[in-house]
């Protein structure tokens, strides 16, 4: 794609959660529970008034009445401050600290006095109906290639709580990761390559590992990406996790926006407006009578109608890939979705399918009476369902003939992204009254100056100097999740070629092999390393313990050894395989004298690889030699 | 809120602000050594310091830049007229039963004004049903303000006026009332109109929220719509307070104002019932009894008795506590004391002369228990004894602040310490109960 002519514009967001004692806004620990929650509670969320903004009001009202959220909660985790029960206490000190340190590496300036806010969320993702958001500074670039990117702001906010699902009306979230600090940094729409907000991403990154202080693992670090083109609308894309899709996001996005401005226009050549465009629906149930259609008789069984409504001149244009595996059927499905709860919606420019047949499809145009250039979509659900369903493929197809709406999408795992939300305005925040300002004095800032941690670039030339590493070594394991760990380890004397290996190289195939290697703690890791520098196991032995580690995190390694039969042999147990192995090569010792050593050596640590030091086999080998020979 | 164009802000700054004619809301470029920052001017809490100036940014966060003298304020454009539309009003039905909502405080219905990041409380009828429309649905509700009060500020002259206007509502024809109130002295509140306010002919409902209402996550309106259901539904006439029975946004329970009591700073469950089953539950739409024991709603002529002592005192007994504390309230001319004892209702004996005056200067002693939970006896253990024969007296199982309000209520009806002390050992309005019911609760 040719992105200069489009004129793409791509800034980014990226969130990274903190490695922080403490929850921002409380004394609970920030962990994610694997076990069954301890308890569970539910809600319904209002609109606050003047929160109604952009959205139909009326609508979101009536989408928010409808919905119960259940949260789930462990009593190590959280506490009345997640459930909304307490009011927050002030903010963490370690999570400023942290978005300091970004701040000055990034040449930013800090505001004089940190303000906490409330960021309206109702998605049932913050149980106060809003997210606690505060701005720590403003401005700051960062170098890329050669090229200077500027950042327009840094925030420390709360995570939100966990999605579990979402069933009809209700949805389910664990509380655990509400309240865990975050760093947001905000960059400005500077980037116009995919390739570009990579390597942005990918340096935003590096810096905040180089602090040392950010919580690794997956869906900590999550970018938003805001992608337009020219003509096009800023679209907010959400919570991208995986760096190696950001690429494809912002080019799936560029080329999304793109079909839909060719849409546009399309559309204005028909001769069409948005007065031709009316609410209209048809009970088109009797055309149905005798469907095949599992969907359709389903919802026949539940009391429910087929209700019609047509597109005029959109014939050909909903079935219209937007990018792969997008149409403006799906943007149109999830509309509706959002809006009515319905299932999903046809369209003709898909059918005959779905065991709909040729017949009931002609029927179908005929009864409302479609001409060949208009489409026609129906939905199978309660009636009143199909009505809200249908209003909202009518909006939506009323922003077709305009080109792009702006919108708040979710990134899918295939680079593809869907519609979530109308993408808010800036009124949604308004000052958390319950939580003091927090002074940046100038004690603080030269204190943090003081302690700045190396930039990513420094740390490769002294790792390939102090720690003897190539620059491959050094570059992977500053780009990995165990930078703090294996300087920590290094400097304890651990072989810091060894560690850089395992942890980087040994790791990520252990990872491709479909270990979860997350659920490793460094407190597991450091244990390993331990026993090896020991004795009570080998450096051979360091990938299986791990992956047992990681498969059961709630051993430790000691444990894990027993388990794997990885121990040690003695010296009593050593000498009697080794007795066994000169026994059997009486003749090799009597023709090559001492210098049998080599081929025996090989012979006894076939059979006690893992299980003994080859210094100790040789010298116990040396001496059952010696002994034999006299 | 407050009239003052620069709310919170004094010295050095204010004068800054004032020089470039600013006001809260407007926009201003501020310029501190090159660095350059735009929004609009916010108030500042008048409690934090003098050397901040918030602003808006455009992409909504507050930030607070610290004053010296290289900050360059200019003033480039006026605070836009908030705006606010009325949502369109819900069509009501016909026949619907009269509730009248009577505020006295607290923001039970309040919108945030995203200028300022201020709350504004909406209380007149109209305003209330835009923001919580299924009110319509439910009752011909009329509602106007009382008071505006913080509740703690709240004493006898306001439960005097709340339960005139009640009565009146009630003769004019309603058919439950609702009173609003911040929660902090709900019980207090709920207790004296339970006693001015006698022979109901129906509920008189105490709602609250604990979570301001600005917030989507307020329970301020399932409080109200479960508050109007039930005045306008429930079988009982009986003074009570409704807010939420856990933590979820489920049910609501009704608890018997001279039996309840605010047991949590913060939660939505905080207040709970003591000695005592709650009335009745609002869940799904629907009342459900749970105490058998309660005045059914009726045809009865409502009797309003709202005068109340200002000369009676609740103190709480504590280890090494100085007996001059009770010796103040009698020479400062007090006539009744309810003191919160210790378990069955035990006082440290260097108390008992104090005691000894009361009983002799005729002030009136009330024994309660702090454990808040259980009845008081004073035979049980021989400092419980010595109590009676000072004359002290064993207060069953009301609560402290119910006794309280009771005696205030009592020596507001006579003089007589004699025919105080009979009032107050007399069930009036369900708050002496002679058996305790067995009941699990929430901490």
């Amino acid at each position: 794609m040719d992105y200069a002519r489009l004129g793409l514009m791509v800034g980014i967001e990226i969130h990274q959660e903190l490695a922080t004692k403490h929850k921002l806004f409380c004394n609970c620990t920030p962990k994610l529970n694997k076990d069954e929650s301890d308890f569970t509670f539910t809600r319904k969320l209002r609109p606050a008034q003047s929160e109604l903004g952009e959205i139909d009001p009326a609508a979101l009202f009536e989408f928010l009445k409808g919905k119960t959220i259940i949260y789930e909660a462990n009593h190590d985790s959280s506490c009345l401050v997640e459930m909304d029960e307490e009011p927050p206490g002030s903010l963490d000190s370690e999570a400023l600290d942290i978005a300091l340190q970004f701040t000055f590496l990034t040449n930013g300036t800090p505001v004089d006095e940190v303000q906490v806010m409330r960021k309206t969320v109702v998605d049932g993702s913050n149980t106060g109906g809003f997210q606690r958001t505060s701005v720590v500074s403003l401005g700051g670039k960062i170098k890329v290639a050669e090229a200077i990117y500027h950042l327009e702001q840094v925030a420390v906010e709360e995570d939100a709580a966990r999605k579990i699902e979402e069933n009809g009306d209700t949805i389910t979230y664990r509380l655990d990761r509400l309240g865990i600090p975050l760093i947001e940094i905000t960059t400005a729409p500077e980037m116009n390559t995919p390739e570009e907000v990579y390597l942005v991403a990918a340096r935003i990154g590096a810096i905040l590992r180089a602090t040392g202080r950010v919580r690794r693992g997956l869906g900590t670090i999550r970018q938003d990406i805001n992608v337009s083109i020219k003509n096009g609308a800023i679209i907010e894309i959400k919570g991208a996790q995986d760096l190696g899709m950001i690429e494809t996001i912002v080019e799936y996005e560029a080329q999304r926006q793109a079909t839909l401005l060719e849409i546009a226009e399309t559309l204005k050549d028909r001769g069409m407006t948005e007065s031709q465009l009316t609410k209209d629906f048809l009970d088109v149930s009797h055309v149905f009578k005798e469907t095949e259609s599992n969907i359709i008789v389903d919802a026949f069984k539940s009391g429910g109608k087929v209700c019609a409504l047509k597109l005029k001149g959109f014939n050909g244009l909903i079935g219209k890939e937007l990018c792969p595996n997008r149409r403006l059927g799906t943007e149109m499905s999830d509309h509706a979705k959002f809006m009515s709860g319905v299932k999903g919606i046809f369209h003709t420019d898909e059918l005959p399918r779905y065991k709909i047949t040729r017949q009931e499809l002609a029927a179908l145009r005929q009864t409302v009476y479609a001409d060949p250039n208009d489409a026609v979509i129906i939905v199978a659900d309660e009636e009143s369902k199909c009505k809200s369903a249908l209003i909202a493929v009518v909006d939506r197809a009323k922003q077709a003939l305009l080109g792009v709406p702006a919108e708040t999408r979710s990134a899918n795992p295939d680079g593809t992204t869907r519609f979530t939300r109308p993408r808010p305005g800036a009124a949604r925040m308004y000052p958390e009254t319950d939580v003091k300002p927090v002074l940046v004095s100038r004690e603080m800032v030269a204190d943090i100056k003081g302690r700045l941690p190396e930039m990513p670039e420094v740390k490769l030339a002294r790792f390939q100097k102090d720690y003897g590493l190539n620059e491959k070594l050094a570059s992977q394991i500053i780009d990995s999740d165990f930078l703090s760990l294996f300087e920590e380890l290094a400097n304890k004397g651990v072989s810091s070629t060894l560690l850089a290996v395992i942890l980087t190289e040994d790791l990520t195939k252990l990872r491709r092999d479909g270990v979860p290697v997350e659920e490793l703690t460094d407190e597991a890791i450091t244990e390993v390393f331990e026993l090896v520098q020991s004795g009570s196991t080998v450096k051979e032995s360091i990938p299986e313990l791990l992956q047992y580690l990681a498969l059961h995190p709630d051993q430790n390694a000691t444990q894990s050894i027993d388990e794997l039969g990885l121990e040690m042999l003695g010296e009593d147990a050593l000498r009697a395989i080794i007795d066994e192995v000169v026994a059997g090569s009486v003749d090799l010792i009597k023709t090559r004298g001492m210098r049998a050593i080599g081929p025996l050596m090989g012979a006894t640590m076939g059979k006690v690889r893992g299980k003994a030091q080859p210094q100790v086999v040789q010298r116990l080998l040396q001496a059952a030699i010696e002994a034999r020979l006299d | 809120m407050s009239k003052d164009e620069l709310t919170g802000y004094r010295g050095q700054l204010r004068s800054a602000l004032t020089s470039v004619g600013a006001e809260i809301g407007d926009k201003l470029k501020v310029v501190i050594n090159n660095q350059q920052y735009s929004g609009s001017l916010m108030p500042r809490v008048e409690t934090y310091d003098d050397w901040h100036l918030i602003i808006k940014l455009s992409s909504g966060y507050n930030v607070g830049l610290a004053y010296s003298n290289d900050m360059k304020i200019n003033k480039v454009g006026i605070a836009p007229k908030p705006e606010f539309k009325q949502p369109p009003l819900p069509k009501a039905e016909k026949g619907l039963p009269n509730i009248s909502i009577i505020s006295t405080g607290g923001t039970i219905a309040s919108r945030v004004d995203y200028v300022t990041g201020g709350v504004v409380s909406a209380m007149t009828s109209r305003d209330l049903l835009g923001i919580v429309p299924e009110l319509v649905e439910i009752a011909d509700v009329d509602a106007d303000i009382l008071y505006s009060v913080f509740s703690e500020d709240i004493g006898h002259q306001y439960w005097e006026g709340m339960a005139q206007r009640a009565y009146e509502k009630i003769k004019a024809g309603a058919d439950g009332i609702i009173f609003t109130h911040g929660t902090d002295t709900m019980g207090y509140s709920s207790a004296a109109i339970s006693f001015a306010l006698q022979s109901l002919p129906c509920p008189v409902i105490f709602v609250g929220s604990q979570r301001s209402s600005d917030r989507p996550s307020s329970d301020n309106a399932t409080n109200l719509m479960g508050g109007v259901y039930t005045a306008a539904h429930a079988p009982f006439a009986e003074v009570c307070v409704g807010l939420h029975e856990n933590t979820s946004d489920e049910s609501i329970s009704y608890i018997r104002g001279t039996k309840v009591r605010k047991c949590h700073t913060s939660s939505r469950y905080a207040f709970q019932p003591v000695n005592d089953f709650p009335l009745a539950r609002y869940k799904n739409g629907a009342v459900e009894m749970i105490n058998s024991n309660y005045r059914k709603r009726q045809d009865s002529e409502p009797k309003l008795f709202n005068k109340f002592s200002d000369k009676a005192a609740l103190v709480k007994f504590h280890p090494d506590m100085n007996p001059m504390v009770l010796d103040y309230y009698i020479d400062a001319g007090y006539r009744g004391l309810i003191i919160e004892a210790t378990g069955l209702g035990q006082v440290n004996k260097i108390l008992w002369p104090q005691l000894e005056r009361a009983h002799k200067e005729d002030v009136f002693v009330g024994i309660v228990s702090q454990c808040i939970w259980g009845r008081v006896n004073l035979n049980v253990y021989s400092h419980g004894r010595e109590l009676l024969d000072r004359g002290a007296v064993p207060m069953a199982d009301m609560h402290g602040e119910t006794a309280y309000v009771k005696l205030k209520w009592c020596m507001g009806q006579t003089e007589d310490t004699e025919k105080v002390k009979d009032l107050m050992l007399k069930n009036l309005v369900g708050e002496l109960n002679p058996r305790t019911p067995y009941l699990r609760r929430m901490g």
